[in-house]
């Protein structure tokens, strides 16, 4: 595997960044010790590991990323009161529904982020994904309107990630 | 107010708990039975924070952590191999 | 103990409880497993999120240090939910599992299981 030099000491920075983190969260504590021995760790288990890693496209707007993540935390809350709703009621109200999703982005790392993304969110859990990668199949708990979800989950969710992995 | 905020809370995850354990008796099929064990999982994580709490330490955090990893780790396993009828191809 | 943090640290851990409650009402009384699987994976999450949140705050006040590492499990639940929610519908596709009448495009379903587009 090719690596680009600027990169020779951290192969994988998102990696290692998240590595110091969960270092650090894990001892709960932020004294000098724990931050050497989570740097050490955050840049000695990528090169380890780095022959191991399957190139992915990488993120180019982290600002963008960001607002996706906290958008997507904020529709996990607003999906989780209408999903407890839709529990509570009577099940004979309920229009289980199987709908595919064409799909515009390509690459496994962006589509298991929508697939992922599209479990956590609007009443929708993804089942299977079509074996050219084109087409995802999702069961909805209660469908409205088919068009009007495959646009929600195009505009809203696959388009910001579009833009992030520039794919 | 705390005190009677986690009783509340422990009772509603015992219920939940118990549902779990119905759904796992009843099924009908395997898939059922397997979400009912990650569910159970999820609500003993639940369980021990609670215990966690009104007993003031933060020694259960691992335990919590713990029980977290192997039940996605199980859950998976046990798709696979229902899936495949094998683990290790 | 100041009367805010322990009303804002009560009223997280009931609604925590009640989700995950919610959660498990779900998993008991809806018709199909497709359906079943919702309950469990959405209000479960946030129900677990909401009490994680409970005892970060608490022990971040009780203990006088900013304590954070119960939002690791919250993380690994966030990412771990949906995955474990995609392999049980997968295994279920693909064990032809029984699906609801009033289920619409059933047909779908059978397209899904062979990987093919609709």
């Amino acid at each position: 595997m090719t690596t680009s030099p600027r990169f020779r000491l951290l192969p994988m920075p998102l990696h290692s960044l998240l590595l110091f983190v969960v270092w650090l969260l894990l001892n709960n504590t932020v004294a000098p010790g724990h931050l050497v021995l989570a740097a050490f760790l955050a840049i000695a288990i990528p090169l380890l590991t780095s022959g191991m890693h399957d190139p992915q496209p990488s993120i180019h707007k982290p600002f963008v990323t960001l607002r996706y993540i906290l958008m997507v935390i904020g529709d996990i809350v607003v999906a989780n009161f209408e999903v407890a709703v839709l529990v509570i009621g009577p099940a004979k109200k309920l229009q289980p529904a199987f709908v595919a999703i064409p799909l515009d982005i390509e690459h496994e790392l962006p589509i298991t982020i929508l697939a992922s993304t599209v479990s956590l969110t609007p009443g929708t859990v993804s089942a299977e994904i079509s074996e050219d990668k084109k087409w995802l199949y999702v069961h909805v708990l209660n469908l409205t309107n088919e068009e009007e979800l495959i646009a929600l989950i195009k505009h809203r969710y696959e388009r910001p990630l579009r833009e992030i992995f520039k794919c | 107010m705390l005190s009677t905020a986690i009783v509340v809370a422990t009772t509603l995850v015992c219920i939940s708990l118990i549902l779990n354990l119905w759904r796992l008796f009843i099924g009908p099929s395997r898939p059922d039975r397997i979400l009912a064990l990650d569910t159970m999982y999820i609500n003993s994580i639940a369980l021990i924070l609670l215990f966690g709490i009104s007993s003031g330490t933060t020694l259960y955090f691992e335990a919590a952590l713990l029980i977290a990893m192997l039940g996605f780790v199980s859950t998976a396993a046990m798709c696979k191999y229902i899936l495949r009828g094998d683990l290790i191809e | 103990m100041e009367f805010w943090i322990e009303l804002v640290v009560s009223v997280l851990l009931v609604v925590g409880a009640i989700f995950v409650f919610i959660g498990s009402l779900g998993l008991a009384k809806l018709p199909d497993f497709y359906t079943r699987l919702h309950a469990p994976t959405k209000a479960t999450t946030l129900g677990m999120g909401c009490m994680l949140i409970a005892s970060v705050i608490l022990v971040t006040y009780q203990q006088g240090y900013l304590s954070l590492h119960e939002l690791l499990i919250t993380l690994f639940l966030l990412i771990t939910a949906p995955v474990t929610a995609h392999m049980l519908a997968k295994t279920a596709l693909h064990h032809n599992l029984e699906i609801l009448d009033k289920t619409s495009d059933k047909a779908l379903s059978k397209r899904a299981r062979e990987r093919m587009n609709p």
